[in-house]
């Protein structure tokens, strides 16, 4: 059966906070050491469980921001309502324990070797996360599939894994959007992401791409249907949406 | 026995006039947040069909007026999405599935339930009768909008909410269970919210 997840029960699991890593003012990137860790596919998530001292529970799922075959992480960007991501981002420290399962869901998620064909990632703030594991993976695996990510940012101060998208290799085409400010002399685009933006962007459909999606649920609803406008299968064009509850 | 998670207090604890409606690991949202896999189709009504289908072949079918012309109810309820965000007291204009279930013969155990774009979720008969579960068309008086499932979705709030199929178009009726979209991606084969059937195994 190798390579097929002939999958038990997922069960909560104590994993080791090895590192946190401060990737932008809002989002940092906690990385796990789970003993007997199953192994991740690209695109898919965990969930975390926090246990207040009086017994309270909360659960809360993140995309998995590493690469098969890497320890696993999160990127947890911080909401200000949010009862879990700010606990994350602002109290969490290497040595700390937090319970986990995973790793979860089949559909959003890129295998090199059977989707076939150039791949458009599309990412609206930290809709980012679960494409950076794709583009790490794509790069690990040598995979020849050529790649385009547009990915909209409030501004360039929030763009997360910033060093690591422009140092990119080849095969590898990274957009930027800013939507609420730019830098002086920012040559890039500005604003929200559109039809005009991403017939500009993404692969011709002839070539049979494949999209994925992911961020608030307004961006994707829009980018979605911007791609099946442009004439992309809507099978293709595997989305991701966070939803605006202040939840995670 | 989970360890405490140092510095967390916890925000959300449900207040007690919601205790007894909110399963556990769930939390209380204000908002209707959205989560489906793929693009949202647009299916106009004038195109639209709802079918009871049976190895293979249609068992019975309504366009829009017919689907409009049965009885409909206003249902309350409370639902639970497998994310984790649970709503309250949310009101939809709704066939029931008996209504629709009534005027065909058979003897089925189980549905799949198939809609625009593909997906599909699997429910035993049983939770889909008995007055659990409706053909929703209408939210808080308004036609459902298209990316909470309108034109119609089903609605069958004591499961989790990814059984309540947006964009439905018909049931497949089956003698033995077979999964779904999110069931063959490992979620849960029946999904109740109350025991916390999220994933396969739980």
């Amino acid at each position: 059966m190798a390579g097929t997840a002939l999958r038990g029960r997922l069960t909560w699991q104590n994993a080791k906070v090895a590192a946190v890593i401060r990737q932008t003012a809002r989002a940092v990137t906690i990385v796990l050491d789970v003993p007997g860790w199953p192994g991740q596919r690209a695109g898919q998530h965990l969930d975390v469980r926090l246990t207040a001292e009086d017994g309270y529970r909360a659960e809360r799922s993140y995309s998995i921001a590493s690469a098969p075959g890497e320890p696993v992480a999160i990127t947890v960007e911080r909401l200000d309502d949010g009862e879990v991501s700010p606990y994350l981002t602002d109290e969490l420290r290497a040595g700390d324990t937090l319970e986990v399962r995973g790793p979860i869901g089949g559909y959003f998620v890129w295998d090199p070797g059977k989707d076939r064909g150039p791949l458009l990632l599309v990412a609206g703030g930290s809709g980012i996360v679960p494409l950076r594991s794709i583009l790490r993976h794509r790069e690990r695996t040598g995979s020849t599939a050529p790649a385009r990510l547009l990915y909209s940012s409030r501004s360039l101060a929030e763009v997360i894994y910033r060093d690591e998208l422009d140092n990119d290799g080849a095969g590898v085409t990274v957009v930027y959007t800013l939507t609420r400010s730019q830098p002086p002399g920012w040559t890039g685009h500005a604003g929200r992401v559109d039809a005009a933006l991403l017939a500009e962007v993404a692969w011709p459909v002839d070539g049979e791409p494949l999209a994925f999606v992911c961020g608030p649920t307004s961006f994707v609803e829009t980018a979605a249907q911007d791609l099946v406008e442009l004439g992309y299968q809507p099978g293709r064009v595997k989305t991701e949406r966070f939803g605006a509850t202040g939840g995670r | 026995m989970s360890p405490v998670s140092r510095g967390f207090h916890g925000r959300r604890r449900v207040p007690a006039q919601q205790a007894g409606r909110v399963p556990p690991g769930q939390y209380v949202t204000e908002d209707f947040p959205v989560l489906s896999a793929g693009p949202t189709p647009h299916t106009p009504t004038g195109n639209w069909t709802f079918s009871i289908r049976q190895g293979g072949s249609v068992r019975r079918s309504w366009d829009w007026l017919q689907m409009r012309a049965l009885p409909a109810e206003t249902v309350t309820a409370d639902i639970h999405c497998v994310t984790r965000w649970s709503k309250l007291g949310t009101e939809w204009q709704a066939v029931s599935m008996d209504t629709l279930l009534d005027q065909v013969e058979h003897d089925a155990r189980y549905v799949l339930a198939f809609c625009d774009g593909g997906y599909t979720t699997n429910l035993p008969l049983a939770d889909v009768t008995g007055g659990r579960a409706w053909l929703a068309f209408g939210f808080d008086g308004q036609p459902l909008p298209a990316e909470h499932g309108g034109p119609a979705r089903l609605l069958v709030p004591h499961l989790y909410f990814w059984k309540s199929a947006k964009w439905v178009r018909g049931l497949d009726l089956l003698d033995a269970d077979q999964p779904g979209f999110w069931e063959t991606y490992g979620y849960h084969r029946y999904g109740d919210p109350w025991r916390e059937q999220r994933y396969a195994g739980d």
